[in-house]
């Protein structure tokens, strides 16, 4: 956030200054700071107006962190309870913190069932790729042949793709930070507040006990421009540390092409369109090829109606039609009797 | 609104009317014939007349269970009379039977020279082979201890309808009007209520209507005309405190219950549930009602169901779940997260035959140890449970006062035979409701989350509330303060305080009370869906003189403070349970006494007589 505008809040006023329980170096640290330092600019918004759910999991801790309203609930549960209470007050801002544990595991089927209902909560999903509060077991997340504890002889599972998953249960917002990329995090958790519907964010978060450096062939600072490619609504797919690559649709298949062959140019770059949920699964199935860089940013973004405001329109439909409801008519019933 | 409807007299038929005091009639059929509907018709119109009634449908968990067979019967048995009556009747004066499967699972129900009309059309070789009938019981005089009418229901009905060419499908569905037309004869009453109701339900198909309404009324007029009966009887009405009357069951019971409960405290309901048998109607009533402002949530799972209840409640709701017997056993960990973080929670469970799948359609009181043992650590939760089909209003309304007020999760448990079953209810007004106006927190002065009143009470915060920013969770909690505490101390401070929240409540529910002799060794002590037939069982022997005294607890945890001085007050405590003994366990365990259990795990209600000679026995001393 470079320009420095004038704000209600500071990121100070959202710690809730417990102390903060998590693993030196752990990369749940920079989503904490990130989304303390994003919220100040979400001016529209009363601080008691924000409400963090959580399930179980490391990822969970979150709600104790902010000085918001919160509530850390039980394991894989955390997506329902928030349904719950954006459904009876659609007023507050409701945030969920989760990892690839308690949302794609215990808590899948409820994951499945917020995006497609497309209820306004935001989704941060700590992905580390492995059990960390259970200490150390594969995850939905977990590569195959992973050895973990509870995978000796290595995983035999194949993993989940939480951005394909999502696309595929109709989300109308999702996309994917890295724990260490600051300033990409927070313009998307901005982004992700602006939408209507709900929002889920894929943070991809080192765990330096269980599974440190998971992510390090693409967070590294010196891997990240050859192999991280940001992808961007109207702009050409194009990455590298000197933007000299790009991709390319090939039929459904996407390729890689060099712009300094002398055979391309940044015109038969493929231009990503966050309104297509076809393009964005492509890309999203990038991160299971090691060929293709690893995509972040905003992978679709596109308007449903919220399951709330259809609900809140039903009320306002039935009253206009039958009046405020008669509690002591309801008790009497179309088909009743007096004796006298 | 209709007034009392005055009996029937065309003057033309020639037959004897006979008053009775009670009667009891059961429909009988395939599961596809309408026999739910034709009973619920017939008891509309009985309560539309005023006599006292209750009902009891029985039916396969099979929606269309194959034509014919003995276990895709349904039924719906309808007990009505002059005077209060508490059950669905232990024997049927009339049993209409629509095909031989449906005669040979419910003769044994049947009077002594009681009433059989039988659809003699459906009594074919193919049937009767079915229903494992070597011959045809209508005619080779197996029945001769009974009164056979044996009607061509099919052939009228499609006579009836020939010239409306409608497809025989469609024709040969009415055929339960012409039964229902025919009982209405028999019975002296007007078909008119039931006309109304076709043309209302039917308003956009005039086929339909004209249809069912002539079937229905060649039906009556077959009575009336033919002179195969040579009495109708008559029940006059009851004679019931004035006021208005409705019929009502138990799931709509517990519907317009929380509605008007949530209005009373001054909350908007909302209501997270899954569909399952036998409690789905609770969802779907609630799912009609959002000009009150009810949100209905249909889950995708059970958990979900009490989850977004959770939600709602944290958010400043009345979160309610509805579930029977096997949804419940996947709330209880969230049941513990309500516990734990002290919100106000409604959770009603129908109860049915279990364990797993077990019985969907048919009732049990099996779920008791669930609800109060089912849940890891110590985690008290009040439990009530409703005594009828209109019992079931007033308990909804009472777990409602009892959430607000305690910030808990209640459980209110009924099952499928009050739940289905219906009675005349006379209908209150909100203002005769308690008073359970819900208290929002709003002064950050002196604001803790775990800060507790005189009743061990926390606060309730309305997320939004500026100031009053706080956390909670399913971790052991700080006493006061809310924060995350492992100190043992404290863990053990709290889960004591949690205890001594529940028992208390004690404190705020009405006393034991009990009827029957003043001298009686015996007291009978029920719960639940029981109390119809104990209190009809207590009753009639104590007309007879015999000293036996009756005691119902509608509210089991806490119970009444005067349960163990009324308890050990009796040599003898017989309870008459749908389970193998968990009130008794219960009762053995909490005030050492050993009471005399009697349990019945057929996925069917007592019988009075059943429990009269229990109590017969026991003061002959042969227990």
């Amino acid at each position: 956030m470079s320009e420095k505008i004038e704000t209600k809040y500071t990121a100070k006023d959202f710690s809730s200054g417990i102390d903060v329980r998590w693993c030196p170096g752990c990369g749940d640290f920079s989503i904490l700071a990130q989304v303390q330092r994003t919220f100040p600019q979400m001016i529209n918004e009363e601080k008691e107006k924000i409400v963090f759910i959580s399930g179980i999991g490391c990822s969970s801790r979150f709600p104790y962190y902010m000085n918001t309203y919160g509530f850390h609930t039980i394991h894989g549960r955390a997506a329902a309870i928030a349904s719950g209470v954006k459904t009876a007050n659609p007023d507050l801002s409701v945030w969920m913190a989760t990892g690839d544990g308690d949302c794609l595991s215990i808590g899948g089927n409820h994951f499945v069932h917020l995006l497609r209902r497309n209820i306004d909560i935001n989704v941060l999903l700590f992905n580390n790729r492995i059990y960390g509060l259970t200490k150390g077991q594969n995850s939905p997340t977990s590569e195959h042949g992973k050895i973990t504890k509870s995978t000796p002889l290595g995983n035999v599972e194949f993993p989940v793709n939480p951005i394909s998953m999502a696309i595929g249960v109709e989300g109308t917002f999702i996309a994917r930070a890295l724990d260490v990329d600051a300033k990409g995090m927070q313009s998307i958790i901005t982004r992700a507040h602006e939408h209507k519907g709900t929002s889920f964010i894929e943070v991809l978060q080192n765990c330096v006990i269980f599974n440190d450096g998971a992510f390090d062939y693409w967070a590294l600072k010196e891997n990240r421009a050859d192999r991280v490619i940001y992808i961007e609504h109207g702009k050409p797919m194009i990455f590298g540390k000197s933007q000299d690559k790009a991709i390319k649709l090939d039929g459904f298949k996407p390729v890689i092409i060099d712009l300094n062959d002398g055979k391309h140019s940044a015109n038969d770059a493929l231009i990503y369109d966050e309104k297509s949920k076809e393009l964005a699964y492509i890309v999203s199935q990038f991160s299971d090829n090691p060929v293709m860089p690893l995509p972040l940013g905003i992978f679709v973004d596109i308007d449903y109606s919220t399951f709330e405001d259809d609900m809140a329109q039903q009320i306002s439909d039935s009253i206009k039609k039958m009046g405020e409801g008669d509690v002591n008519a309801l008790l009497r019933g179309n088909s009743f009797w007096e004796i006298h | 609104m209709t007034d009392k409807k005055t009996p029937v007299d065309s003057g033309k038929n020639k037959s004897d009317v006979v008053t009775l005091d009670e009667v009891t009639v059961r429909f009988a059929g395939d599961s596809g014939d309408g026999m739910q509907l034709t009973g619920a018709q017939f008891s509309d119109t009985l309560a539309s007349y005023g006599n006292d009634l209750g009902t009891f449908p029985d039916y396969p968990a099979e929606i269309r269970a194959p034509a014919g067979s003995l276990y895709g019967v349904s039924g719906y048995t309808i007990h009505f009379s002059s005077h209060d009556i508490y059950t669905p009747g232990d024997m049927v004066d009339a049993l209409v039977a629509m095909n031989p499967a449906a005669l040979k699972v419910n003769l044994k129900d049947l009077k002594k020279n009681g009433v059989i009309i039988a659809n003699s059309d459906s009594f074919d070789r193919k049937n009767l082979e079915l229903a494992k009938y070597e011959s045809n019981p209508l005619e080779d005089g197996s029945l001769s201890g009974y009164q056979i009418f044996s009607i061509p229901v099919t052939k009228s009905t499609l006579e009836t309808l020939k010239d409306m060419n409608l497809p025989l499908k469609t024709a040969q569905k009415c055929k339960n009007f012409y039964a229902l037309g025919v009982v209405y004869w028999l019975y002296n009453k007007s078909p008119e209520n039931t006309i109304e109701w076709i043309k209302e339900k039917f308003k956009k198909k005039p086929e339909i209507i004209e249809a069912n309404t002539r079937v229905l009324k060649a039906g009556f007029y077959f009575g009336e005309t033919t002179e195969l009966f040579a009495t109708r009887y008559e029940v006059k009405p009851a004679h019931l405190p004035k006021g208005i009357y409705r019929n009502l069951s138990g799931n709509e019971a517990v519907a317009i219950g929380l509605v008007a409960a949530s209005k009373k405290a001054g909350l908007d309901l909302f209501l997270g549930s899954y569909p399952i048998t036998p409690a789905s109607e609770i969802l779907q009533a609630l799912s009609g009602m959002r000009q009150f402002g009810v949100k209905t949530f249909q889950a995708e799972d059970e958990i979900a169901g009490i989850t977004t209840a959770i939600g709602a409640s944290f958010a400043g709701s009345l979160g309610v779940t509805s579930t029977s017997g096997p949804g419940m056993a996947l709330k209880n960990e969230a049941i513990g997260l309500a516990v734990m973080a002290e919100l106000p929670l409604v959770i009603v469970n129908v109860q049915r035959g279990g364990p797993s799948t077990g019985l969907p359609t048919k009732t049990e009181q099996a779920d008791l140890f669930q609800a109060f043992y089912g849940r890891n650590g110590e985690c008290p939760a009040p439990v009530l449970a409703a005594c009828s089909p209109s019992d079931c209003f007033t308990m909804a309304v009472e777990a409602v006062r009892i959430a607000v007020k305690y910030m808990t999760p209640v459980i209110l448990l009924t099952d499928g035979y009050i739940a289905n079953g219906s009675e005349p209810w006379k209908v209150p007004t909100l203002e005769d409701l308690p008073e359970m106006k819900a208290i929002f927190r709003t002064e950050p002065e002196g604001f803790h989350p775990y800060i507790r009143d005189d009743k061990y009470v926390r606060p309730w915060v309305k997320p939004g509330t500026p100031g009053l920013e706080h956390r909670i969770g399913g971790l052991e909690k700080q006493h006061i303060y809310g924060n995350i505490s492992y100190d043992p101390d404290n863990h053990e401070f709290m889960v004591k305080t949690r205890e001594l929240k529940v028992s208390n409540i004690a404190n705020d529910i009405p006393e034991l009370e009990v009827h029957g002799d003043k001298d009686a060794k015996l007291l009978v002590l029920s719960w639940g869906s029981t109390f119809g037939t104990c209190a009809s069982a207590v009753e009639n022997l104590t007309a007879k003189g015999t000293k036996v005294a009756h005691a119902h607890l509608k509210y089991l945890n806490p119970m009444p403070n005067n349960t163990e001085q009324v308890l050990k007050k009796y040599d003898n405590v017989l309870i008459p349970e749908i389970n193998l003994g968990q009130l008794a366990k219960i009762i053995r365990m909490n005030y050492l006494i050993k009471p005399i259990q009697m349990n019945k795990v057929k996925g069917l209600p007592f019988k009075a007589a059943e429990i009269e000679q229990k109590i017969e026995e026991i003061l002959k001393g042969n227990n």
